[in-house]
């Protein structure tokens, strides 16, 4: 990228992306809306602010790593990827559609940029492990490592076994994102499978822990600064994100996990994006 | 059989487990390509990763016991350009870890070998739980899995290289425990995806995989003597399956019988049947394990009780021919 994004550019991005996501899960008629919208400041701040890639050149050898683990959330990155150049805006219409390099989840052999195929939960930390231990294998010592995992996600071992791994090899380069959502399937975390004291869970099996507003973009991008500056231990951000963000209607609602919004729900959601949930009177309405 | 370079089954034959020949290839491989890297879910000297691990410390990831682990962290090594053999009991891995092979590795198209050691009822004394039967037939359906069940320590050698040489595709390695008699020698020639004709006959095609070759070679001595001749086909790679040589042999003997110390249902008796039933369609027997589970005891006891010995093999090509 040419120059930095302000924090007041990145949030309107934010907002584009939003729309973006709102229209192409309408259009699909099938997806998850409620955790794409809530990861939709930490996907800006990464792609717009904090990840070093070249779109033209999806496979440079020294770009960092972005591994979304919890796959069903892949709309936010398509999104986030057409806005960063990786492909023209108008294929995202193709979400989910035959033929579409735009799988209902990411496969990495299908769309240039991914970095991992996933949808099965548990498994993007393992991957960052093995990334990291190859890097280090291979004297490479300047790359990133994040991956973005739901909160639902951690119920699974796999993620477990990795949190042990990563502290006996030191894996710093690593820097997990839990989207701290509080919803999965069958409804509130703490109802179908208590996490807390998550923040202590993670310190104790010896991870380096930051909690913040997953969806204040500055939060989010100091976080993700700071994990660089921790060399001791590999990070994890916890980001209290809300579901369904930015659309009134979606948020806090768990029935939004695995629905997408029919057509007036999205002309709706589309409004309320364009005019800030009412905060600014839209020219184009 | 001069051809094939083996030794010679009249003789007292060396017996080693299969697995040290891993051991043995795997650090030649890590010799040949430095991109070869291992990891090891508590079971290093079982497996015979240690020579490895000895050898290449800083190429070497000790997992602990987390078999979804060991897959996972082999795909994120692979998509970082490495060649990971990551190892431990059949049992265990694919036993565990199949959903996470499935997505991380085969849909992901990342080169992890899998090394699943102590497969088959030989394992033993230590029972059901630990005898892995079905890794065949789990790691056969995965689409893109190389699956190789070598008969001795030496082709489980070029076995293990010719993973490491292939590094585009993920591979399972199937290994026994026990020591099993050295039949092939470094002359003895091994290629992923062929099958090869250790012994020439006309009447039944005998096809093995792993550790029942031996066996099919000593029923074919046997059988020689009593007026049925067997072709005794090696399968080393059931998948891909050499369908041209099975096929070209089984049209000549218009009979067969599988062998395999693992389930028949999905493992080469399923293969071999899939084959025949759309290529070549002759009466057919299956040896191997029907539909249940192991049990402690000695190695041969247990080979006795579950009809998996020259033996039965020599009574199935009677039943055939009678």
């Amino acid at each position: 990228m040419t120059h930095k994004l302000s924090i007041e550019e990145l949030e309107l991005k934010a907002v584009d992306i939003r729309k973006d996501i709102i229209k192409m899960l309408e259009h699909a008629g099938s997806g998850h809306s409620a955790g794409p919208l809530g990861l939709t400041d930490i996907f800006t701040a990464l792609y717009f602010d904090v990840l070093k890639f070249n779109p033209k050149k999806p496979d440079w050898d020294q770009r960092d790593i972005l591994l979304l683990s919890n796959g069903h959330c892949v709309p936010v990155q398509y999104a986030a990827m057409a806005h960063a150049g990786y492909f023209e805006a108008k294929e995202l219409m193709t979400l989910r559609q035959y033929g579409s390099r735009l799988q209902g989840h990411p496969e990495r052999t299908k769309l240039p940029g991914l970095e991992n195929t996933s949808g099965p939960l548990g498994c993007g930390l393992s991957q960052a492990c093995g990334m990291s231990l190859a890097m280090r294998m291979n004297n490479d010592l300047h790359r990133w490592i994040y991956v973005v995992m739901g909160d639902g996600e951690i119920n699974e071992g796999n993620v477990w076994e990795a949190a042990m791994l990563a502290n006996k090899y030191r894996l710093n380069n690593i820097t997990a994102i839990i989207d701290r959502n509080n919803i999965q399937i069958d409804g509130p975390t703490e109802d179908v499978m208590p996490l807390e004291d998550l923040k202590h869970k993670w310190e104790a099996f010896g991870w380096h822990v930051i909690d913040i507003d997953g969806n204040n973009i500055e939060s989010v991008i100091d976080a993700l600064t700071m994990s660089r500056a921790i060399v001791e231990k590999p990070v994890m951000i916890i980001a209290h994100t809300i579901p369904g963000k930015g659309v009134d209607f979606m948020e806090f609602d768990f029935h939004w996990h695995g629905a997408p919004p029919n057509k007036e729900q999205a002309k709706k959601a589309l409004k309320e994006l364009r005019t800030l949930q009412g905060k600014i009177r839209s020219e184009h309405e | 059989m001069s051809a094939m370079h083996l030794q010679d089954i009249h003789g007292t034959l060396e017996k080693m487990p299969i697995r040290k020949g891993f051991g043995r290839g795997l650090v030649q491989a890590g010799k040949d390509n430095q991109n070869v890297v291992a990891a090891c879910a508590d079971l290093t000297e079982s497996t015979q990763m240690h020579l490895f691990r000895d050898e290449f410390p800083d190429r070497y990831v000790e997992i602990g016991i987390a078999e979804q682990n060991l897959v996972t962290v082999g795909s994120g090594m692979a998509a970082m350009g490495k060649i990971p053999f990551v190892s431990s009991y059949a049992a265990f891995s694919p036993g565990r870890n199949w959903e996470q092979i499935r997505t991380t590795i085969c849909l992901n198209q990342q080169p992890v070998k899998i090394v699943g050691s102590h497969a088959g009822i030989s394992v033993g004394p230590d029972g059901a739980t630990h005898q892995m039967l079905e890794d065949i037939a789990l790691m056969r359906v995965l689409p893109g899995m190389v699956v190789i069940a070598p008969g001795d320590s030496i082709e489980a050698e070029k076995a293990t290289r010719a993973l490491a040489a292939d590094t585009k595709r993920p591979g399972y390695l199937r290994l026994a425990r026990e020591a099993t008699p050295i039949l092939t020698t470094d002359k003895t020639p091994f290629e992923i995806g062929k099958a090869y004709v250790y012994a020439h006959g006309a009447d039944i095609t005998v096809i093995t995989t792993g550790t029942m070759t031996y066996h099919a070679l000593m029923a074919a001595e046997q059988l020689f003597k009593e007026g049925i001749d067997l072709e005794v086909v090696h399968v080393p790679t059931i998948k891909p399956l050499d369908a041209a040589t099975i096929v070209q042999s089984v049209q000549k003997t218009k009979r067969v019988i599988t062998a395999e110390e693992a389930q028949i249902a999905g493992g080469l008796g399923g293969a071999v049947a899939e084959l025949l039933g759309e290529e070549c369609p002759v009466p057919m027997k299956r040896i191997g394990m029907r539909d249940r589970f192991g049990e402690s005891g000695k190695p041969d006891e247990l080979m006795e009780k579950f009809g998996l010995t020259a033996k039965h093999i020599a009574l199935a090509a009677h039943e055939m021919m009678s």
